[in-house]
């Protein structure tokens, strides 16, 4: 239950910071995205912030035997940069310059009923549905949980 | 200057401070497109926090419109071929986030701070395809 709550306040909390940083207006990424034209360069300042703010605080939570919740801290596999993840990533930064949305923004702009996000959210879902049947097929043949069940990234 | 560099940061900061309360609470990383995605296939026991984590992010839009409206583009109205246009901006975030395992939040925010090698080739790897796009459509075609 407390974990619940807590993963409900960690997205509240998400969703003020993209709306409060800019991240909401596809307006502002598409401008931050366009370094030959009049380049806003303001968005580099969210993830310099997020990630100042995350990596300061993770070694003091890391200094935990495990989450308040939850049994565990996620573990991540040994893999290094290989074509898949590259070739994923590739394709998201096509698809985050044509519309100006990522997966965060888009879900927390959901609320303000506008039809771009009508259409670009289920879009959205389809994609992450089609880059997981091969996946889950894979798995169920070789008898492994699904990948997406385990931490990502 | 200083003035307009507030906003980013502060919001940026409460990214963080959210991506910490999930690491501290739940043991969990605030990828969205990995929290979310993973509902897709959902895992027995796995569901719930996620599907909360959600929703906290729609109430959070909810609020957002609500006390700063202008936290949002104004209403417009949409074309077919921008609509057409969205439909393939989604289906490649969507897809591309999946195959990458990790968009913004996931590669960008919470993997850089950790130091991740994967996580900083993928970040500086949207970015790029990223900045490219924009530069095609509104410098060469």
């Amino acid at each position: 239950m407390r974990s619940n709550i807590s993963a409900f306040l960690s997205g509240l909390l998400f969703a003020i910071g993209l709306g409060i940083s800019g991240m909401t207006d596809p307006a502002n990424v598409l401008g931050f995205l366009d370094l030959a034209g009049d380049w806003d360069y303001r968005l580099a300042f969210v993830m310099g912030g997020a990630i100042a703010v995350h990596a300061a605080l993770r070694p003091f939570i890391h200094k935990r035997e495990r989450p308040l919740f939850a049994a565990t801290f996620p573990s991540f596999s040994a893999s290094g940069v290989d074509r898949r993840l590259l070739v994923g990533a590739g394709l998201f930064g096509v698809g985050w310059g044509l519309g100006g949305y990522c997966p965060g923004p888009a879900l927390a702009s959901l609320a303000t009923g506008a039809t771009q996000l009508l259409v670009f959210v289920p879009a959205m879902f389809a994609g992450m549905a089609l880059a997981q049947v091969p996946r889950a097929r894979r798995s169920a043949s070789a008898g492994t949980p699904v990948p997406g069940a385990s931490p990502t990234p | 200057m200083i003035s307009s560099l507030l906003p980013p940061l502060l919001g940026g900061a409460l990214i963080g401070l959210s991506a910490s309360l999930l690491l501290l609470a739940n043991g969990r990383v605030a990828g969205i497109s990995g929290v979310v995605g993973s509902l897709l296939a959902p895992v027995r026991g796995d569901v719930a926090w996620r599907v909360l984590f959600l929703a906290g992010l729609l109430t959070g839009g909810l609020l957002l419109a609500w006390l700063r409206p202008g936290s949002f583009p104004a209403p417009t109205s949409l074309s077919a071929g921008g609509a057409l246009l969205l439909v393939g901006a989604g289906l490649l975030v969507g897809f591309g986030s999946r195959l990458g395992n990790g968009c913004t939040s996931g590669h960008g925010v919470c993997g850089i701070s950790r130091g991740s090698a994967r996580s900083i080739a993928a970040t500086l790897t949207f970015m790029a395809t990223g900045v490219l796009t924009v530069f095609l459509i509104r410098h060469v075609l």
